[in-house]
C-alpha cells in the first residue's frame, strides 16, 4: 500500500501545482480587461421559419456548411434535412432506433450521423446513386448510448458516449481508430476545433477536456462546474471553449492560459443549460435552459442581452449557421425556430 | 486484482497530471486582449449582432409582390 499512498500525495501536489501555475499568469481577468467596453445594446432576434414536421421531442439539431440545409432527429424516430430558406423537407429518414440522442451534418454535405441509446452511431448516404438515402455504417464500440457525434470529414468522426469515452472512428472501415479515455463520468457533448487538430468533451465529472485527436493524449482539463456539463463549443477563433451546465451556469475557459476566464450566470436562472452556440464573432453566446428559453449572453461582458421565447417546452438544441446569418434552435415542442 | 488495477489506475492518473501540469501557460492579460481583439474585428460580420438588412436575409419573404 506503499505506493498508493505516495501516488495519492503525488496527484494532490501535481493539482496543487496547477493550481498555482494557472494563479501564476493571472496578472489580470478578462473583467478588469474588457471595464472599458460598453455591454452591447439589447439584441432582438425574430423568429422567421418554424420548421414544422417532428411528432415528438426534437433531440438535436445541426447545420450543414451551407448555412442553407440543417438535420434534426426527434424521439418520434426520424431524421430529417430541412431546406431552412424554404421550410421544405429535403429527407426525412426513418431511424431503427427511435431513442436518438445526436445528429450531425458531414461537413461535405454527402452524410449526416446519429445516435443514441443504441449505443452505436448510424451514418446515412444523402448521395446514392438510386436516390434512396440508407443506412452507410452502423458502427458498434461503445458500451453506453450515444451523447454526441461530430464528422471531420467523409472518412472519420469522432463519436462522445455514456460509456465516459469518445472515439475517433473510420467510416469506410466501421472500426475504432483512437479512444479517449479519462472521464469519470458520461461524456454529454462534443466540439471539433476550428482546425480539426483538437476536440474538447463535457461530462458528468463536471470537467471539460481538451483532445488530440491524432495522438488521443487529453491535454487539458477544465473544472469549476458543480453539475453535469450538458453542452460544449470552441469560441470561434479555437482559443477558448466555452461549457454549460446542469448547475445552470455557462463557463469560458481559456485553452492558452489554461483556465477559466468567465462565468455566465444569473441569480434568476435556476434551471440547467442544455445547449449552447457562440454567434460568429463569438461576441454573443446563445444558450438554451430547461426552462422553455434561451438567453442570449454579451460573452466579453457576462451579461444578458436578449432572450429567445417562444417554444412550449424545453429548448434542447441550438446552432448558429456557418455564415453567421441565423440561429435555429430545436425544442421538445417538436418545432425549430430559425431566428436573426 | 482489484488492487492491482487501481494501482495501475492511480498511475496514469499521475502521468496524466504530470502532463497537464506541463503545459505552456500565456497571461491572461494577453488571452483576454485576443478575445477581445477577435470580436471587435469580426463584429461586422456577425449577424446576430449588427442585424441583417430584410433584402438581404434569405430567412425572410422578399417584400415585393405582384397583383394579379
Amino acid at each position: 500500500m506503499g505506493e498508493m499512498e505516495q501516488l495519492r500525495k503525488e496527484a494532490e501536489s501535481l493539482k496543487d501545482d496547477i493550481t498555482a501555475a494557472r494563479k501564476a499568469v493571472q496578472d489580470l481577468t478578462l473583467q478588469d480587461h474588457v471595464a472599458g467596453t460598453a455591454v452591447v445594446g439589447r439584441v432582438q432576434l425574430k423568429t422567421r421559419k418554424t420548421l414544422r414536421g417532428h411528432l415528438a421531442k426534437i433531440y438535436a439539431m445541426h447545420w450543414g456548411t451551407d448555412s442553407k440545409l440543417c438535420v434534426s432527429a426527434s424521439q418520434d424516430g426520424k431524421l430529417i434535412v430541412w431546406d431552412s430558406y424554404s421550410t421544405n423537407k429535403v429527407h426525412a429518414i426513418p431511424l431503427k432506433s427511435s431513442w436518438v440522442m445526436t445528429c450531425s451534418y458531414a461537413p461535405s454535405g454527402n452524410m449526416v450521423a446519429c445516435g443514441g441509446l443504441d449505443n452505436m452511431c448510424s451514418i446515412y448516404n444523402l448521395k446514392a446513386k438510386d436516390g434512396n438515402v440508407k443506412v452507410m455504417r452502423e458502427l458498434a464500440a461503445h458500451t453506453g448510448y450515444l451523447s454526441c457525434c461530430r464528422f471531420l470529414s467523409d472518412s472519420e468522426i469522432i463519436t462522445s458516449s455514456g460509456d465516459c469515452t469518445c472515439l475517433l472512428w473510420d467510416i469506410e472501415t466501421g472500426t475504432e481508430k483512437t479512444v479517449f479515455a479519462g472521464h469519470l463520468g458520461d461524456c454529454m457533448s462534443l466540439g471539433v476545433a476550428p482546425d480539426f487538430n483538437t476536440f474538447i468533451s463535457g461530462a458528468c465529472d463536471f470537467t471539460a477536456k481538451l483532445w488530440d485527436i491524432r495522438d488521443g493524449q487529453c491535454r487539458q482539463t477544465f473544472g469549476g462546474h458543480e453539475s453535469d456539463i450538458n453542452a460544449i463549443g470552441f469560441f470561434p477563433n479555437g482559443n477558448a471553449v466555452i461549457t454549460g451546465s446542469d448547475d445552470a451556469s455557462c463557463k469560458l475557459y481559456d485553452l492558452r492560459s489554461d483556465q477559466e476566464l468567465i462565468t455566465f450566470q444569473d441569480s434568476s436562472i435556476m434551471c440547467g443549460v442544455t445547449s449552447l452556440a457562440p454567434s460568429l464573432s463569438g461576441r454573443l453566446l446563445l444558450a438554451g435552459y430547461d426552462d422553455f428559453n434561451c438567453n442570449i449572453w454579451d460573452t466579453l461582458k457576462a451579461e444578458r442581452v436578449g432572450v429567445l421565447s417562444g417554444h412550449d417546452n424545453r429548448v434542447s438544441c441550438i446552432g448558429v449557421t456557418p455564415d453567421g446569418m441565423a440561429c435555429c434552435t430545436g425544442s421538445w415542442d417538436s418545432f425549430l425556430k430559425i431566428w436573426n | 486484482m482489484s488492487s492491482n488495477s487501481t494501482l495501475t489506475t492511480m498511475r496514469r492518473t499521475v502521468e496524466q497530471l504530470k502532463l497537464e501540469a506541463s503545459v505552456e501557460r500565456i497571461k491572461v492579460s494577453q488571452a483576454a486582449a485576443d478575445l477581445q481583439q477577435f470580436c471587435l474585428q469580426n463584429a461586422s460580420k456577425d449577424s446576430l449582432l449588427v442585424g441583417v438588412p430584410a433584402a438581404s436575409n434569405p430567412f425572410r419573404e422578399p417584400r415585393s409582390c405582384t397583383l394579379l
